[in-house]
């Protein structure tokens, strides 16, 4: 399925992973590989493994067994200066925003850009404002705390954090889950403009169809503790293992397509 | 850090005066570590005439130095000077367009200086702040009280496997640095009042100077000191995070009244199991005292028990025992009452908690304060 895109840049790619937690075994022998410039949602059904797989690549988990190389590195036998290296290319979006409640929006953006040398704190300030205006949160956001956003705010809030320093890569766990429609439209198209204007890898993990139809360019499946299957929307169509079948064969799932069908394609902010 | 990112060796731009005006043809990669360089570096061009910015030799280009060059050009070109970008290409376009679209605006409300009337009115919020916390501390006795009296005429209602867990947190787990401090302060106020009563050949009278402060005083106030750390802490922090994650609101939405299932076990627990521990420091002061009058002051045990039972009132113990339930009644509804308080964020958890410890210490001195008064007064 991934034949067209052999020749394509391979930005993370992902080796015989093996994650288990006491003797309850989450991923084994799986294999992935994202290609620069794609937006890749993951998905699959509940405990499969879909956040322990993201925290894998973003190195917040050290898998048991199997090889991570992130932009060149592997992440098992990089020194720390690799790590944190790798860290300011990447950025992730956790499901609720994650962002320090003791700290205003503008101060959570603000955090990784504090570990620039040289940066003073007018134009850090000015950058952080930047950041939280390009996911489209007014400016008087930028002086709030966490806890007096709404749901939807702070997963925006959270993007700009994870965008800070310009990563190439993004992981975001669930952007759309919680959302109402409209804020989960407006979300898929806030990540479809990013990832196209600022020439974004985008890594997400999503429940959402119609998040995996109007946004992603490919979708990796989960089941059987590794990547059953990987492919485009279309592609998934015509999947025959019965979990994937009824994932993209269900009543949400035509609904998704023929919505999505009837609408114009998304054209970004 | 962000050591890949910093390669700020190279220079960052050559500079050339063309017919029309300035060109400045940007080299290397422009991305947030040198975003600093580049502005001042910008800052720094003569204001007079066009300039080109020519970004043909750019590598990569992130958003700090995109919004560098395009709040570069606003600037200019509010001040009537005319800036060209050349040599970009379609990336970099994307993304100055980008950075150009969304540039902030900000509009903050206009700052109004600090006055003499800002200053009294601080001064008159924090005093109805006070008040309004001792009314809602009231209120909060209240509403213990109106659940204590219902459970009493619906016991099915009581909560007693709840009861006897906090019994058992609070009262026997706080039995162990309850009696070590108890029979510290004993060994101290025998060693102290030795050396100070042996200057009058007065040294027997070290039993009474024991009995009496400990018995009356010290032990139970002590007791409640250790056990306000303790206990208003982890109530806070126990009810806190409930309300943090909406356990309370889970609670009402059940039809469960939080304030039967949280806070009339904990109260309650507190209010049985302080007098004991009271108790206890009691014992224990005076063995400690005891133990340091025999060893300093060579008056044998049998000596001690002798001058503590003829010249003690019992009226000592009573007076301290007393105090006891309603200490608790005030570290308990203080600790349950700060855990309501907490908003939605784990700093305000903490605040609270830290805020509950503070409070309920702070009262139970101004109780005990209270009590000596009164007490004096009847002449106990």
């Amino acid at each position: 399925m991934t034949d067209t895109a052999q020749k394509r840049d391979v930005v993370i790619s992902v080796r015989g992973l093996r994650n288990q937690f006491g003797t309850q075994v989450v991923h084994d022998g799986l294999d992935l590989d994202i290609y620069r410039g794609e937006i890749l949602g993951v998905v699959g059904g509940s405990g499969t493994g879909k956040s322990v797989l993201l925290r894998s690549i973003a190195g917040l988990i050290t898998p048991a067994a199997g090889e991570i190389t992130v932009l060149g590195t592997d992440m098992g036998r990089a020194d720390e200066d690799a790590h944190n290296a790798i860290a300011a290319q990447t950025g992730v979006m956790f499901q609720d925003g994650a962002l320090f409640s003791s700290l205003t929006v503008r101060e959570n953006v603000e955090v990784p850009l504090r570990m620039v040398h040289g940066l003073d704190g007018k134009l850090r300030r000015k950058l952080a404002d930047l950041k939280i205006s390009m996911v489209g949160l007014p400016y008087l956001a930028g002086d709030k705390y966490p806890s007096e956003l709404s749901g939807g705010m702070r997963k925006r809030a959270g993007l700009a954090r994870a965008l800070a320093l310009d990563p190439q890569i993004v992981f975001l766990d669930e952007p759309t889950a919680g959302l109402d429609p409209i804020g989960a439209t407006d979300f898929d198209m806030l990540i479809r403009g990013l990832s196209r204007d600022l020439d974004l890898t985008v890594f997400l993990v999503t429940h959402d169809l119609d998040t995996l139809h109007a946004v992603c360019d490919r979708i990796a499946v989960l089941a059987e503790r590794r990547v059953l299957v990987t492919g485009t929307m279309q592609d998934m169509l015509d999947v025959d293992h019965p979990w994937v079948h009824d994932y993209f064969h269900g009543p949400r799932a035509r609904a998704a397509l023929t919505t999505n069908d009837t609408t114009t394609k998304p054209q970004g902010t | 850090m962000v050591a890949a990112m910093n390669d700020r060796a190279a220079p960052l731009m050559d500079l050339e005066t063309t017919g029309s005006g300035l060109c400045l043809r940007l080299r290397g990669p422009q991305t947030v570590a040198n975003a600093r360089a580049l502005a001042a570096k910008l800052d720094q061009q003569p204001d007079s005439g066009a300039v080109e910015l020519d970004l043909t030799e750019v590598g990569r280009l992130d958003t700090a130095a995109a919004f560098v060059l395009v709040s570069f050009r606003d600037r200019r070109e509010q001040a009537g000077q005319e800036v060209t970008f050349t040599g970009l290409r379609a990336g970099h376009q994307s993304l100055l367009d980008t950075v150009a679209r969304s540039l902030p605006s900000p509009t903050t409300e206009p700052k109004t200086p600090f006055t003499f009337t800002d200053a009294l009115a601080r001064v008159g919020e924090v005093i109805a702040g006070g008040v309004k916390f001792i009314l809602a501390l009231l209120g909060f006795l209240g509403l213990f009280l109106a659940r204590l009296a219902r459970t009493l005429r619906h016991p099915s209602e009581f909560r007693f496997t709840s009861l006897v867990h906090h019994a058992g947190a609070v009262g026997l787990g706080a039995v162990p640095i309850v009696a070590l401090m108890a029979f510290l302060i004993g060994v101290v106020l025998a060693f102290q009042g030795s050396t100070q009563l042996r200057q009058f050949g007065a040294e027997v009278f070290v039993v009474d100077l024991i009995a009496i402060s400990i018995l009356r005083e010290l032990g139970i106030l002590l007791t409640s000191i250790i056990v306000a750390g303790r206990t208003a802490s982890s109530y806070t922090a126990a009810i806190g995070s409930m309300k943090m994650h909406e356990e309370i609101d889970a609670m009402r939405g059940l039809g469960l009244d939080p304030a039967t299932v949280l806070f009339v076990p904990r109260i309650l627990a507190l209010v049985i199991t302080l007098p004991i521990l009271g108790l206890v420091a009691n014992v224990m002061g005076l063995l400690g005292g005891g133990l340091m009058a025999w060893i300093d002051l060579g008056i044998s045990p049998a000596m001690f028990i002798t001058r503590l039972v003829n010249g003690t009132d019992i009226n000592h113990v009573i007076i301290g025992l007393v105090k006891a339930p309603v200490f608790a009644l005030i570290i308990g509804l203080i600790g349950c009452h700060a855990g309501m308080q907490v908003r939605g964020n784990a700093e305000s958890l903490g605040r609270m908690t830290s805020s509950a410890v503070v409070r309920a210490i702070f009262a139970v001195i101004v109780a005990d304060a209270a009590f000596s008064i009164f007490f004096a007064q009847i002449g106990m």
